[in-house]
C-alpha cells in the first residue's frame, strides 16, 4: 500500500493529523505532510474530507504458474502433547468448520505424533471430515525440523487453500518456517477470520502496530493462506462424538539423523504453575502497586476471589513480577469471567490481552486512566487502601456463608 | 572448565520499536497520542544481545548487532554497542519498505550472509510492535540453519552444539541444538545496563550501513515486492463498552458497592 497527499486538494484542515495512529502527519505551511515514520497504512485516506489523500493498494497480478485454484480445503494443525490434544486445536477446528462451510470445502486435521491415531475421533467430533495422520517414532515430541518437513511435504501433495495453527510456542516455531520454505504468507495472532464472498480469500484480521489499530491481511498470490490464532480467541463448538471421518495416513521422508535438535529432557512446572489462560478470575497489578514488596496484595486478592494473579508489562519489566504472569499483547491473552486491574493505566498493549473479559473492574487513582474506558466497574481510589479492605470484606462474607 | 575451545562469532538481530506502554489515549477525542512516544530497543532483543555478549565474554570472539530500519534505528544499535557488542550494522534502503515477515527475514538473512558465517544468530522471541515472532524462524529457514525458539537459558556452549532450555506452556524442554543455529530468547535472560565507559565508546562508534544492493538482496524478494501478505485494510478498532464508575464517600463504601456488584454477577 502507498499513500500520497495531493497538495492542490489539501486545505490543511488537520483531520488526517488526528486520525493517524502513528502521529506521522504534520501540517507544514497549511498543508499536510508525511513524516519519516509513516508506515503507509492508509488510515488517513478515509479521514480526509477533501479526498486529498490518495491510497493505492498494490496487488500483484495473479500468475498462472502459482495455480492457486488447485488448492482446496481447510486444514488445522492438531497439536498434541503426550497423546492429549491442545485445546487451541479444537477451537481452531470449530472455527475452521465455519470457514469450510462458507467455501463449501472439506475440513481436515493434520495430526503428527507416535501412536496418536486414536485422537482422530476427537477431530471428527469437532467438525473435521478428514485427518491426515503422520505417525512415526520420529514425531513423538515436537521438533522443528521433523514437523516442518513433514507438513511441507503433505501440503505440497494435497494442496490445502487454508492452514490454521494455534499460536502456541510450537505452532509459532514452525509455521513461520513452513511459510518461508514453501513461499507463502503467514499472519500471526489473528483475532478474526472470515471469507471474502467474491474472491474466496481468507480475510485475516489482527491487532497491528502494538494493538493501536486493527489490520486485515490477505495472502493473494500464494497458497496455502496460513494464520496463527492464540488460545482462547476462537470459541470451541460442542463436540458431536457420533460424527465419523476418514483417516489418511502419510509416510513422511523424515529420518532421525536429519534432525538437528535433540530433546534431552522435558521438565514440567509442577505445583505453583501460573495458568492465566484457564483462570476464571484474574487480578492483575501494574505500575500503581509501587514495588515488588506490594505485589502480595494482588496475590491475596486473587486468592480471596479464588483466582490467579497477573501483571502488566510495566510491573514485569520493572522486575517486580515474573514474566509468566504478564497479561497483554506481549504476554498472555486472557478472557476470564472477571478481570480486576489494579493500578494499571490500561495501555493499548495491555488492553489487547484482556479486553474480551466478561467483567472488568478497574482500581486506579488517576480518573483519566484509559483502563476506565473499558471497565465494567470503575473505582477511583488508592489500591493500597481499597485492596486490603476488599480482601477483608470478601473473607468475612465467606466466613458468614460457612456459618 | 571451558566447554568450547574455539572463539565464537555471533550475530544479534534487533529491532527499534515504539515503546507501546507509553502510548496514551486522548480522553476527549478517543484517539491515540503518539507525540513524544520514545523509541526503544525491542525488549527481548536486548535479552538476545545480553545472551550473545555473555557467551563472547566467556569464550572470546565477536558480537555483531544487526538491524533493519530507517537511519534513526542507529540509536538502538548504539545501545547494544554500549552493552558490549563489537560491531553494528544497519541495513537501510527504500527497497526494504513495507516488508512483511517473509521479506524481512529474507533481507536479514542476506545481511547475515554478508557478515560471514556466524556460529549463532540470536533474536528476541518477538517484537512488541508486530508481535509475530516469525522473523527468527524465517531467518533460520532462509539460511537453512537449525533453530530453537523461546529459549529461557543457555546452559552449555560447545564447539558444535548448544544446550538450551526452551520454554513451552507449562515447563521447558532441555534441547541440544546443532550449530550454526538461530536462537530466539525470552525475557528470562536479563539484560545488563550499559556502563558509562561503554556508552561513551558506543556514541563514538561507526555504524556500518548497507543497502539492498550491498547485501545482494534480490529486488523481487525485498520490501513490498517480496511480501507474501498484503494489508487490505487498517482501521481503528471500534470498541463499545458499558462502563459504570462506582461512587462512594470513602473506600469502605466503594468496596461495599463493588461487593454488591460481585454478588449480582454471581462472582461471590
Amino acid at each position: 500500500m502507498s499513500v500520497k497527499i495531493l497538495d492542490n486538494l489539501c486545505n490543511g484542515c488537520g483531520a488526517c493529523v488526528d486520525k493517524c495512529p502513528f502521529g506521522a502527519i504534520e501540517l507544514v505551511a497549511g498543508i499536510a505532510k508525511f513524516k519519516d515514520n509513516c508506515t503507509g497504512c492508509g488510515v488517513c485516506g478515509k479521514a480526509c474530507p477533501n479526498n486529498a489523500i490518495e491510497v493505492t493498494r498494490k496487488a500483484k497480478p495473479k500468475t498462472s504458474e502459482n495455480k492457486l485454484d488447485e488448492y482446496k480445503g481447510v486444514w488445522v494443525f492438531i497439536e498434541q502433547r503426550n497423546g492429549k490434544i491442545d485445546t487451541v486445536a479444537l477451537e481452531l477446528l470449530s472455527e475452521g468448520r465455519k470457514l469450510a462451510n462458507e467455501l463449501k470445502v472439506e475440513l481436515a486435521g493434520v495430526l503428527l505424533g507416535e501412536n496418536v491415531g486414536e485422537l482422530a475421533k476427537e477431530c471428527f467430533a469437532y467438525g473435521a471430515e478428514k485427518v491426515y495422520l503422520i505417525d512415526a517414532p520420529v514425531f513423538k515430541d515436537y521438533r522443528t525440523d521433523a514437523y516442518t518437513t513433514a507438513i511441507c511435504e503433505i501440503i505440497n501433495i494435497y494442496k490445502p487453500e487454508i492452514v490454521l495453527f494455534g499460536a502456541t510456542n510450537n505452532g509459532r516455531d514452525f509455521a513461520a518456517r513452513i511459510g518461508v520454505r514453501i513461499t507463502t504468507g503467514l499472519t500471526a495472532d489473528c483475532t478474526q477470520l472470515d471469507i471474502d464472498p467474491e474472491t474466496r480469500l481468507l480475510r485475516q484480521t489482527r491487532p497491528a502496530f502494538g494493538g493501536n489499530v486493527m489490520a486485515t491481511i490477505l495472502c493473494q498470490n500464494h497458497r496455502p493462506q496460513m494464520a496463527t490464532v492464540r488460545p482462547k480467541v476462537m470459541k470451541m463448538a460442542e463436540p458431536d462424538y457420533t460424527r465419523t471421518g476418514e483417516i489418511i495416513p502419510y509416510q513422511s521422508s523424515v529420518k532421525e539423523e536429519d534432525i538437528t535438535t535433540k530433546i534431552m529432557d522435558i521438565v514440567k512446572n509442577l505445583g505453583n504453575r501460573v495458568n492465566l489462560q484457564d483462570a476464571e478470575i484474574i487480578v492483575s497489578g501494574g505500575r500503581g502497586i509501587g514495588g515488588p514488596e506490594n505485589y502480595h496484595l494482588i496475590l491475596e486478592l486473587a486468592e480471596a476471589l479464588g483466582g490467579v494473579a497477573g501483571a502488566s508489562r510495566v510491573a514485569v519489566d520493572s522486575g517486580w513480577v515474573p514474566h509468566e504472569r504478564q497479561v497483554g499483547q506481549t504476554g498472555k491473552t486472557v478472557s476470564p469471567k472477571l478481570y480486576v486491574a489494579c493500578g494499571i493505566s490500561g495501555a493499548i498493549q495491555h488492553q489487547a490481552g484482556m479486553k474480551t473479559s466478561e467483567i472488568i473492574v478497574a482500581i486506579n487513582t488517576d480518573p483519566e486512566a484509559p483502563i476506565f474506558s473499558i471497565a465494567t466497574y470503575g473505582i477511583i481510589g488508592d489500591l493500597h487502601k481499597v485492596i486490603p479492605l476488599l480482601i477483608q470484606k470478601i473473607k468475612e462474607l465467606k466466613l458468614k456463608a460457612i456459618a | 572448565m571451558l566447554e568450547r575451545k574455539e572463539k565464537v562469532e555471533i550475530v544479534v538481530c534487533i529491532k527499534q520499536v515504539p515503546d507501546t506502554t507509553e502510548v496514551k489515549i486522548d480522553p476527549v477525542k478517543n484517539t491515540l497520542i503518539r507525540d513524544g512516544v520514545p523509541s526503544i530497543v525491542n525488549p527481548t532483543d536486548e535479552c538476545a544481545a545480553e545472551a550473545a555478549i555473555r557467551i563472547k565474554e566467556q569464550y572470546g570472539g565477536k558480537v555483531t548487532v544487526l538491524a533493519m530500519g530507517p537511519p534513526m534505528a542507529a540509536t538502538a544499535l548504539r545501545k547494544c554497542l554500549a552493552m558490549g557488542a563489537d560491531e553494528a550494522i544497519l541495513i537501510s534502503d527504500f527497497a526494504f519498505a513495507g516488508a512483511d515477515t517473509w521479506a524481512t527475514s529474507y533481507s536479514l538473512a542476506k545481511a547475515i550472509e554478508h557478515v560471514g558465517k556466524p556460529d549463532i544468530v540470536f533474536c528476541g522471541k518477538q517484537a512488541i510492535d508486530g508481535d509475530t515472532g516469525q522473523v527468527g524462524p524465517g531467518i533460520a529457514e532462509h539460511l537453512g540453519l537449525s533453530q530453537t525458539t523461546y529459549v529461557q537459558k543457555v546452559r552449555e556452549v560447545h564447539d558444535d552444539y548448544l544446550v538450551v532450555e526452551r520454554a513451552f506452556e507449562g515447563g521447558f524442554e532441555l534441547i541440544k541444538v546443532k550449530l550454526p543455529a538461530v536462537i530466539t530468547v525470552d525475557k528470562s535472560i536479563e539484560p545488563r545496563y550499559p556502563s558509562v565507559k561503554g556508552s561513551i565508546k558506543a556514541s563514538r562508534s561507526e555504524i556500518t550501513t548497507w543497502s539492498a544492493k550491498d547485501i545482494k538482496a534480490a529486488p523481487e524478494k525485498t520490501g513490498l515486492n517480496g511480501s507474501t501478505t498484503q494489508v487490505a485494510q487498517v482501521f481503528n478498532p471500534e470498541v463499545k463498552f458499558w462502563s459504570e464508575m462506582l461512587k462512594g464517600k470513602n473506600e469502605e463504601e466503594l468496596c461495599d458497592l463493588l461487593i454488591g456488584k460481585f454478588k449480582e454477577r454471581e462472582i461471590l
